[in-house]
């Protein structure tokens, strides 16, 4: 167990691509933190270099407060899954856990010890003997697990390790990583792009875009107060709505419509509204008015996507939004349908710098 | 479960007809008329011919100079071999880890592969020219008593060096694409699970390796036992004193030379059935170790 400090942490390619650009932060002892993130944000490339598998080409990062920018990859006390699981292809799921054990001189019947307990804890006890590719991709997961469980390694990374399973496997595995971190208790970093991984397994989560880390903490934390238009639109499953709209010294403009209860407001720059689909209720006399488009059936409720009336977005046309109803709502293909909102749940941005503002 | 078939057709047996005819005019063809031409002896002129069964056998077979081109066969095929892929290896690892200026280095190394081995042996016969060589210069100016001509040894070194040198590229060529074959996230698994680069070698890399290792064990005996033939024809021709003659060689320095049709039909055969020989052996024996 430990914690894993970043200082300044730059990365820059020979090519003069940037993918890191200044990361500072603590990992805690025992903590599970997710990198979540568009693909090319550099979340990868952060993994990597705490791994050792990329040189830092500034800053620090120190694991128990030793620094290992120049310690290489066996000796940082690190273990990493990785996304196509990298097992060695010639070896046995025996041989493959054992092969770091060995590498690291230690006596055979410690090692075997070591191998039959985490291959019960991830109950693959019965293929111990077996090839890799003689294996489901579920098990070739465990089996990358088990590689780095029986190492004992101060910090777990993983690198997107759920995205090779399909959709209900993915469950399953992310209960179980979750499940094993809980009791294991070492301290995890876990890079995903999927947001629904990263809110579920998440202790804080750290949202990166463009190399920097836009915002971190706690998934229910970044839900409710996004710190920036980025967070809001990443973070959230259906996507947030978002309205671009002016301010006139009390209410909230964008074609025809004028939206009551906001103040302190910027009036000169373009602003951008912010509203989660699950925030959006039918009322009688609401604040948009929607023309359904489609309607999807989730069983326990119904997502309802359509343009609003008398508004447009920044490409001109008819505002799409999302509004979650309960499953009993099904509103007729081209109806319209009354929505409101209750304003001090709404979330306003500078369009310009993306920061939010309310 | 319904199969489909070209029920008696005569379609299939069309489709493999010009393989098949290939096989039996260039391959079936001339082994069923050297198997014949062994059992036979010939004057110098074709003018008469006796069936003699297996004298031609036990002539040849049992001479001073074909166990001696055995000898040096085997022995130049086992080096050939070992060094050509060895130094092939250890160039494809280092130019797989080469980060600038990689497929500049890649094609400089391939180019040899363009070469006909003749070509090679006559280049390296300019090399190893007592009056113009710089290699036979070079060897003698640091105190090498080096002559080809005189001695064994230097003479087989020149065909060793030459055909390694020949031979280097192609195995350079499928061991990098080896290389490259292997995952770099499996490469990278190990460098977390072992420091040390040379243990990391020969516990991943090389046996992921076994598959390509494998093949181009058999081409390379193949290529040392056959294709060879225009490098030792160009440079040493066997001498000195027959001290670099290949089986390949003997049996057209016998035939075509010597004008022994029986006899080198005699040799012709005994090397077919060695090399299909090593080659059983190879796949028994070396295959069951590979992982594919």
């Amino acid at each position: 167990m430990a914690n894993v400090q970043l200082r300044g942490v730059r990365k820059t390619y020979p090519n003069g691509a940037v993918a890191v650009r200044g990361v500072d932060m603590v990992v805690e002892d025992g903590e599970f933190i997710v990198f979540v993130g568009p693909s090319g944000c550099g979340k990868s490339t952060l993994l990597r270099m705490i791994a050792g598998l990329e040189k830092i080409t500034e800053g620090d990062i120190s694991i128990e407060d030793r620094r290992i920018n120049d310690v290489s990859p066996a000796d940082r006390d690190v273990a990493m899954v990785f996304q196509n699981y990298a097992l060695y292809p010639h070896m046995t799921v025996r041989g493959n856990m054992s092969y770091g054990l060995k590498n690291r001189g230690m006596p055979k019947d410690e090692i075997n010890r070591k191998v039959e307990e985490a291959a019960e804890l991830l109950r693959i006890s019965d293929f111990l003997d077996r090839q890799p590719n003689q294996l489901s991709g579920g098990q070739r997961q465990r089996v990358a697990m088990g590689r780095a469980i029986v190492r004992e390694p101060k910090v777990f990374l993983f690198d997107e390790p759920l995205s090779n399973l399909d959709a209900k496997l993915r469950v399953q595995m992310r209960i179980e990583i979750k499940r094993l971190q809980r009791r294991l208790n070492v301290t995890s970093i876990y890079v995903t792009h999927d947001q629904t991984e990263a809110m579920t397994l998440a202790d804080r989560l750290a949202v990166i875009n463009d190399g920097k880390i836009e915002q971190i903490g706690a998934p229910i934390d970044l839900y409710n107060n996004p710190a920036s238009l980025f967070v809001a639109s990443f973070i959230g499953s259906p996507q947030v709505n978002l309205l671009p709209v002016t301010f006139d010294g009390s209410r909230l403009i964008n074609g025809e419509l004028a939206i009551d209860g906001f103040s302190d407001l910027p009036q000169s720059t373009p602003l951008v509204l912010g509203i989660r689909p699950d925030d959006l209720s039918q009322a009688s006399h609401g604040q948009f008015t929607m023309r359904v488009d489609i309607v999807e059936q989730h069983g326990a409720d119904n997502l309802i996507y359509g343009a609003l009336h008398g508004i447009t977005n920044a490409e001109e046309d008819g505002a799409e939004f999302c509004f979650k109803a309960s499953h009993d709502l099904l509103p007729p293909l081209e109806s319209s349908l009354s929505l409101g909102f209750d304003a001090s749940k709404a979330m306003v941005f500078d369009q310009q710098s993306g920061q939010r503002l309310i | 479960m319904k199969r489909v078939q070209f029920e008696h057709s005569s379609l299939p047996y069309l489709f493999v007809a010009p393989q098949i005819i290939i096989i039996a005019i260039f391959f079936l063809w001339p082994a069923m008329q050297a198997i014949y031409q062994s059992f036979l002896l010939e004057d110098a002129f074709g003018l008469s011919t006796q069936f003699v069964w297996f004298r031609n056998y036990s002539d040849t077979i049992l001479s001073p100079s074909w166990l001696q081109a055995a000898g040096f066969t085997a022995i130049f095929a086992t080096l050939v071999t070992f060094i050509s892929m060895g130094l092939a290896l250890l160039l494809a690892v280092k130019a797989n880890e080469v980060l600038r200026g990689a497929s500049t280095y890649k094609t400089t190394l391939m180019w040899a592969y363009a070469i006909a081995p003749p070509v090679a042996g006559l280049m390296g016969n300019l090399m190893f020219n007592p009056l113009i060589g710089d290699l036979y210069k070079f060897f003698n100016a640091i105190g090498w008593d080096f002559n080809h001509k005189l001695d064994a040894f230097d003479a087989g070194f020149v065909v060793v060096l030459i055909s390694v040198w020949k031979q280097v590229s192609v195995n350079f060529i499928f061991f990098l694409s080896g290389l490259q074959g292997i995952p770099k996230s499996v490469n990278e698994a190990s460098m977390m699970d072992c420091n040390s680069p040379t243990r990391r070698f020969w516990t991943i890399t090389f046996p992921l390796l076994a598959p390509t290792t494998f093949f181009l064990m058999v081409i390379n005996i193949t290529y040392a036992f056959f294709e060879t033939f225009g490098i030792i024809d160009t440079t040493t021709r066997g001498a000195p004193g027959g001290a670099t003659n290949t089986l390949v060689f003997k049996v057209f320095q016998d035939g075509f030379r010597g004008a022994d049709l029986g006899g080198s039909s005699a040799q012709s055969v005994v090397l077919m059935v060695l090399v299909l020989a090593l080659t059983v052996v190879q796949f028994r024996f070396i295959e069951r170790k590979v992982h594919y």
